[in-house]
């Protein structure tokens, strides 16, 4: 396992005072808390204060990572022998010969003092997972790959990867929270398992953009095709459709399509909202050009008419 | 392990009763109260533990729970941050929106 350095973590001395160390980890929680910052990392960030304060918070706790001797962030490292039967840690019970520690967090460590055998239920886990536009629309099954700590009788822990497979009926939509009951970590001495909360999110799209069962697509129209409208072929996830555009569409102007959007988990659709946007060809031909300076000539739309409004 | 499991949405069209929430948030029943009575955890139905809850609320309640366990918050610390998250929630749902409606 890596040694953890709990009081860098939290910037304080080794030897730190109780209020001191309090007051490090509530200005650390505060800036790095999950709930309340959204810097990318923060919750990682986090779990290592949160983790180093929990420790040090303890006299009990703090006493016995003390014991393990101060050591650079990160290096490999065994507790010694005797560490855990001095400690009352993991793996106290069945001597640390025997214990695992390869297949444990240098958190388990402390995690085992203070757990009486009272029906102890297993943690709930948090994570994020992010799903295609497509996987929300037609749903999809999400294998997830989650190391959870398992206890054994004697209280030893270690780290198990576990692969859960959950469904997502078709409908999801960015910020859907899901529950997989008792998915969580296992309870101990009779306690209920812990549940798996899956936060999804979804993931950017070439052409659409979504907001709750919504879409949103841009739809480039050529000059004359939003002066004299048209007929134009739309893609949509379930196949392309026909849209019509009205003659005189300016840009900005939004196209629905009602129900081709992504489908509501009890039934309907959220909408294809087509904006449409005027295209113009980067460079121009002889005769486009001539064409175009005809209009030019002959048209007497004036689209800054209203810049000379009253009182301007 | 590998079996597919059942899977629940939370969301407005499923409800929960209050026993649920405090086992799935890991509130206290008072704390819970205290929060409904002052608005920033909505429930409906009769008084008492009748309480109904929309599922979308296990999430404000386990983030309740959290800030009360991290920052060692009281019941009207936990009310004021929910009702600061709600609108946070909001606006970024309204910024999300504005953004979808803008052309890329």
């Amino acid at each position: 396992m890596k040694y953890a350095d709990y009081y860098a973590a939290l910037g304080v001395e080794r030897g730190a005072s109780a209020d001191e160390i309090k007051k490090a980890y509530r200005r650390l929680a505060q800036k790095h808390h999950p709930d309340v910052s959204k810097e990318p990392g923060a919750e990682a960030k986090f779990k290592e204060i949160a983790e180093a304060y929990q420790t040090l918070k303890d006299p009990e706790k703090r006493a016995a990572y003390d014991a393990l001797g101060s050591r650079p962030q990160g290096e490999e490292f065994r507790p010694p022998p005797d560490w855990a039967r001095q400690h009352g840690g993991a793996g106290a019970d069945a001597g640390s010969a025997q214990f695992s520690f390869d297949e444990a967090d240098f958190a388990d460590l402390f995690s085992r003092f203070g757990a009486r055998n009272g029906a102890l239920a297993g943690e709930d886990f948090e994570v994020p997972v992010e799903i295609s536009i497509e996987d929300a629309f037609r749903g999809t099954t999400l294998s997830l790959s989650l190391s959870m700590p398992e206890y054994d009788a004697s209280g030893r822990v270690r780290r198990v990867p576990h692969t859960v497979k959950a469904r997502v009926a078709p409908g999801a939509v960015d910020g859907q929270r899901l529950r997989l009951p008792g998915k969580g970590g296992k309870g101990r001495h009779g306690g209920r398992d812990g549940d798996l909360y899956l936060d999804i999110s979804l993931k950017p799209h070439r052409l659409y953009r979504a907001t709750g069962h919504d879409l949103f697509l841009d739809l480039p129209l050529a000059p004359w095709e939003a002066a004299l409208g048209a007929t134009v072929e739309i893609p949509t996830l379930s196949g392309p459709v026909s849209l019509k555009v009205p003659a005189g569409t300016s840009a900005a102007r939004k196209l629905r399509l009602a129900g081709r959007g992504l489908p509501k988990p009890r039934g309907g659709a959220g909408d294809l909202i087509a904006v449409a946007q005027i295209a113009v060809p980067g460079e121009l031909g002889e005769r486009e050009r001539e064409l175009y300076q005809q209009l030019a000539e002959t048209s007497e739309f004036d689209p800054r008419r209203h810049f000379a409004a009253e009182g301007t | 392990m590998n079996v597919e499991t059942e899977v629940l949405w939370l969301d407005e069209q499923r409800e929960v009763s209050l026993r649920e929430l405090l086992d799935m948030s890991g509130l206290r029943e008072a704390e819970l109260l205290e929060l409904v009575h002052s608005g920033a955890i909505p429930a409906h139905d009769g008084p008492g533990t009748d309480y109904r809850f929309s599922a979308r609320l296990i999430t404000v309640a386990r983030t309740a729970s959290r800030l009360r366990d991290d920052f060692e918050l009281d019941t009207r610390g936990l009310s004021v941050a929910l009702r600061l998250l709600e609108r946070v929630r909001a606006l970024e749902e309204e910024i999300s929106r504005l953004r979808a409606e803008l052309p890329r």
